[in-house]
């Protein structure tokens, strides 16, 4: 297994977000996470990257090389740093905090930057980016971390759809380089025509397997019916210690 | 140009302030660029208040004495930054207040200190520095500090850089996050003492902030923005300290308004973002 997850609550303020969920992720697969908003999608990202300390359960994983694209970026797009300068953040593996870049590196970089149909770019600033560019250098960066585990929280929102296209084929690149990536989604299309595995997530698991058998019109009614908000009164939870 | 070169020629305490100043233009500007890019900038106000008991305590205890005040006052600083660091990150209050609070405690305990024992001109020397009576210890220890300074920059650059343009993804690849952090808020508290040793506390954030928020104007890259306040602060500390002997002007508020001259034409005529560049624009390329 590339990732067991045993029994693992993630939360909030004692409110879990995540509940009780049980998940095996085999090494290279290509997994789809779906579900209404307040699902715990990406508290379960977050989670994975040991960004929030579970509140039960556990994480185990054989990876130890793991590239994360959040939902909503940290990136100071004010900050003066040439699109080649923040892309070459990626390669952090290979210089660490004080190695230079070599010129291999630097041809790595603007590999990376053709890939994703940003050639040309490397001296233009990161604020003179468009969003849709700026998610192309995200990708980039990720390209350049060579991660074997790789989770994407929704990475096709707010960009058009070509620009969308163009980056799912960099997904399935992964994919087909043998390298397990999980991908917040909303657009069940892209979900049933390129992700083989899906986990449909409302806070507990509803269905775990293969994206045809998951995706099931009572599957997504009975994820529709997690109610959204927490319920401040509501008790200690008893299913861990049974 | 006699009246440029003949004043440093002529008077040695003139040479040992230019020293002085050079080591801390060299020094304390990267810092303040850093500072003024993570939008820190009224943090090193801050933090030059903060220090302000601690060089109180080294003078209560063995007067005007350069090693006393030092470590006071780096004691002093490096405690307010930590204690503002692991409130920000263990409690509910933000960074900002954090800072606030604690400074301003720090700030009324250094005035009570330092009123308690000495008169208004020992107060005034703390608060104004003396640039113009460096002696051989105090510019040994700004030329060390700033030594101190480069190098540090020079091994940081790397994770200060991200932990200004994207903290999240430093976190993620490494855990030079928190301790990168801790090191930079150290570098501004020596720098401040070092600066306060000859601009005094008031006036040691203002040839870090100024040439800072002077450069920015004038280039879009880091090494740039370093490059011109560098500059910035040599020039202003050459022109004050002319001024402060041509003129009779006091030294330490001659160099930072000299500083306060080129931020304002920098403001209004630099070549990036500037008023200049608004209001003026230079027509538009092609599609």
């Amino acid at each position: 297994m590339a990732l067991a997850i045993r029994d693992l609550t993630l939360g909030y303020d004692r409110h879990p977000a995540v509940h009780h969920l049980d998940l095996d992720l085999c090494p290279g697969s290509l997994t789809a996470i779906v579900g209404p908003n307040g699902a715990g999608k990406s508290t379960l990202l977050k989670g994975l990257m040991g960004e929030l300390p579970p509140l039960e359960g556990r994480i185990d994983r054989t990876i130890t090389r793991i590239a994360y694209l959040p939902q909503l970026s940290e990136v100071d797009r004010s900050f003066p740093l040439s699109v080649q300068a923040f892309v070459a953040m990626g390669l952090w593996h290979r210089t660490g905090a004080f190695g230079g870049l070599s010129k291999a590196d630097l041809a790595r970089v603007a590999d990376a930057l053709a890939a994703v149909g940003l050639a040309g770019f490397d001296r233009r600033g990161i604020s003179a980016l468009s969003g849709g560019q700026m998610q192309r250098v995200m990708f980039a960066r990720l390209l350049l971390q060579d991660a074997e585990l790789i989770l994407l929280d929704e990475p096709f929102t707010a960009i058009d759809s070509r620009t969308a296209g163009e980056l799912l084929q960099i997904v399935k690149r992964w994919h087909g380089e043998g390298r397990t990536v999980i991908a917040v989604l909303h657009d069940m299309e892209t979900v049933r025509q390129h992700f083989p595995e899906t986990l449909l997530l409302a806070r507990e698991k509803v269905a775990h397997g293969p994206t045809a058998q998951v995706l099931t019109a009572e599957n997504l009614f009975r994820a529709r019916q997690m109610s959204e908000a927490f319920d401040d009164m509501a008790p200690i939870c008893e299913r861990g210690a049974a | 140009m006699n009246w440029l070169i003949d004043p440093f020629a002529e008077f040695v305490f003139l040479q040992r302030a230019l020293l002085g100043c050079i080591a801390i233009s060299l020094g304390a500007t990267p810092v303040g660029v850093f500072l003024m890019l993570r939008r820190m900038s009224l943090t090193g106000d801050a933090m030059a208040h903060a220090i302000l008991p601690g060089a109180a305590v080294g003078f209560l205890i063995s007067g005007l004495s350069l090693g006393a005040m030092t470590i006071g006052g780096i004691v002093a600083g490096l405690l307010v930054a930590v204690l503002t660091g692991l409130v920000a990150r263990v409690t509910a209050l933000r960074e900002d207040a954090s800072m606030a609070a604690f400074y301003l405690i720090s700030l009324a305990l250094g005035v009570l200190l330092v009123s308690l024992r000495g008169s208004n001109v020992d107060l005034m020397h703390v608060l104004f520095g003396t640039v113009l009576a460096l002696n051989n210890d105090a510019l040994i220890l700004l030329c060390s500090i700033t030594t101190l300074t480069l190098v540090t920059l020079a091994l940081i650059f790397r994770p200060l850089v991200l932990e200004c343009a994207d903290p999240r993804f430093l976190r993620s690849v490494s855990g030079w996050s928190g301790p990168v952090h801790f090191i930079f808020l150290a570098l501004v508290v020596v720098n401040l003492v070092a600066g306060f040793q000859a601009l005094g506390t008031l006036m040691a954030v203002g040839i870090m902030i100024l040439p800072a928020a002077a450069a920015r104007f004038w280039s879009d890259s880091i090494g740039g923005m370093m490059l011109a306040a560098v500059i910035t602060a040599l020039v202003a500390s050459v022109s004050g300290l002319l001024a402060s002997y041509h003129v009779g002007l006091p030294s330490g508020p001659a160099i930072i308004l000299g500083a306060g001259i080129i931020y304002l034409l920098s403001l209004c005529f630099g070549p990036v973002g500037s008023l200049a560049a608004r209001y003026w624009p230079r027509p538009h390329l092609s599609s």
